[in-house]
């Protein structure tokens, strides 16, 4: 076992972990946090997308240990949720219907976020190729890559996490 | 699936992951960006007894200038790499590989020296690095030795570097505003390179560097291009010329993404384009 220390959508919280559990299982399994899912075994699918010191990761891809004296986010923590409030990344996918069985939405969001802070103002292509690691098997993209398009003009690019 | 339990090590220098690498030889294996190691663990196609985590060692981090080269620390990310300005200046051709080097996630974990440890034929790094004429810095038991890009790829997943070494930096020779393209060939979005070439030119065209990706079992010099490359203007017609030799040489395999004459034809074609654009033609 070891011991890790981190930031998990704004509360400190520490463990001692197998050192070959994953961080999602740990979000999951240790911290209940089951809004970051797991889509796939190869790290192709992008569902299980998290932010590690503000930039996203597949947290099927990183170890628990390897996340030790860091900040982690997930879509629970993405919104303040105590004032019931979503993130505007989120809104514009509600508004946009940019999901169908919703099941990969919480990674295209975290991705999504990550993408507009990087770069405000994309254009179509730019999404499309921004959000390359993250798979959907229902929608065709076509409504996600327009909530992505909505989100960036509804904040004037305004988006942080 | 998870991997098999394993002991962690996180040193926070390179003394210490040497020391530890020492002591345990065989069993242990060097955690980078994780995005290659992890995978393989998970599906256990290799279960280490020991995995000692390079992510503590800042000083393997970075990119600096040093005189007639840039260079880069082993555990410098794609992400960082692609968007350098010393890379953008000195070694273009770094940064547009880079870039396409699987998608935005995990090129916020995988890591420059990672990548190039590794070996994947198919890897997007390699064939740049060989153009550009990298040297690998490893640090091991004795000291720190240099190996030419030339010496440093060995084989399907090999490299030089020995068991109880520890790649720590790469140091590219500067080709300041040299135009560059890589022109990568993919059948799904986020995915290795069928076939990829990686292109960097000076003028346009006074001298021409050509790097062929899983064209083999490591990656290649497409070396009778690049002299027939030198003094051609570039034109269409002399750069498509040049590129019908690109696969001179090569014994590219054949898998269900291709068949190894289907690759020789996609070197050929990707190396006019990937000139051309790097002649900004
Ligand atoms: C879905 C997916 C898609 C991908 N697509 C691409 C792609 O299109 N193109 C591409 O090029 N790559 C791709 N990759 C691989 C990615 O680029 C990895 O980041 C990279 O190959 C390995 O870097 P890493 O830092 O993650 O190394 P790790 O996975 O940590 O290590 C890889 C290997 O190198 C050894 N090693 C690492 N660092 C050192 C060192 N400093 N000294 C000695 N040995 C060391 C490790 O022991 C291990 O054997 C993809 C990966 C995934 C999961
Ligand atoms: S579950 Fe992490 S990428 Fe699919
Ligand atoms: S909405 Fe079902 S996988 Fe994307």
């Amino acid at each position: 076992m070891t011991k890790i220390e981190l930031t998990v959508d704004g509360a400190a919280v520490s463990d001692d972990v197998e050192p070959r559990m994953l961080l999602v299982q740990y979000l999951r399994e240790k911290l209940g946090k089951t809004g970051t899912v797991i889509g796939c075994d190869t790290s192709n699918c992008g569902a299980c997308t998290v932010h590690l010191d503000g930039t996203s990761v597949k947290s099927c891809n990183v170890l628990a240990v390897q996340a030790n004296g860091r900040t982690v986010t997930t879509i629970e923590g993405l919104a303040d949720a105590a004032e019931g409030e979503l993130h505007p990344v989120q809104e514009s996918f509600r508004e946009c219907h940019g999901l169908q069985c919703g099941f990969c939405t919480p990674g295209m969001i975290m991705q999504a976020v990550d993408l507009l802070a990087e770069n405000p103002h994309p254009s179509e292509e730019e999404v499309r190729l921004g959000m390359e690691g993250n798979l959907c098997r229902c929608t065709g993209y076509h409504n996600i890559v327009k909530s992505v398009l909505h989100a960036a003009d509804k904040t004037a690019g305004g988006v942080s996490a | 699936m998870i991997p098999v339990k394993f002991d962690y090590l996180a040193p926070t220098s390179v003394e210490e992951a040497l020391a530890a690498l020492g002591e345990h030889g065989d069993d242990a294996k060097i955690l980078a960006g994780g995005q290659s190691l992890l995978p393989v663990l998970r599906m256990r196609l290799n279960a280490p007894e020991v995995v000692i985590d390079l992510g503590g060692i800042s000083s393997l981090r970075g990119i600096r200038d040093d005189g007639d080269a840039i260079v880069i620390g082993a555990m410098t990310t794609h992400h960082d790499v692609r968007d350098d300005h010393l890379v953008k200046q000195h070694a273009l051709l770094l940064s547009k590989a880079a870039a396409e080097v699987a998608d935005s996630q995990i090129r916020h974990r995988g890591t420059f020296g990672g990548a190039l440890a590794h070996a994947d034929p198919a890897g997007d790094l390699g064939a740049p690095a060989l153009a550009l004429g990298a040297q690998f810095v490893v640090a091991g038991p004795g000291g720190t030795r240099t190996v030419e890009a030339s010496d440093f790829f060995v084989d399907l997943f090999e490299t030089a570097i020995g068991d109880d070494e520890i790649l720590t930096e790469v140091r590219i020779p500067k080709h300041t505003g040299w135009g560059a393209h890589y022109e990568k060939f993919v059948r799904v979005a986020h995915q290795w390179p069928i076939v990829a070439v990686a292109a960097t030119v000076r003028g346009s065209i006074d001298e021409a560097r050509v790097g062929l990706t899983n064209m083999g079992s490591t990656p290649l010099r497409a070396t009778a291009t690049e002299q027939a490359l030198a003094g051609v203007s570039a034109t269409e017609d002399g750069v498509r010329e040049a590129a019908q030799l690109a696969a001179d040489g090569t014994h590219p395999p054949s898998d269900l993404n291709g068949a190894a004459d289907y690759r020789q034809h996609l070197a050929r074609v990707l190396t006019g384009r990937a000139v051309l654009r790097a002649a900004g033609v």
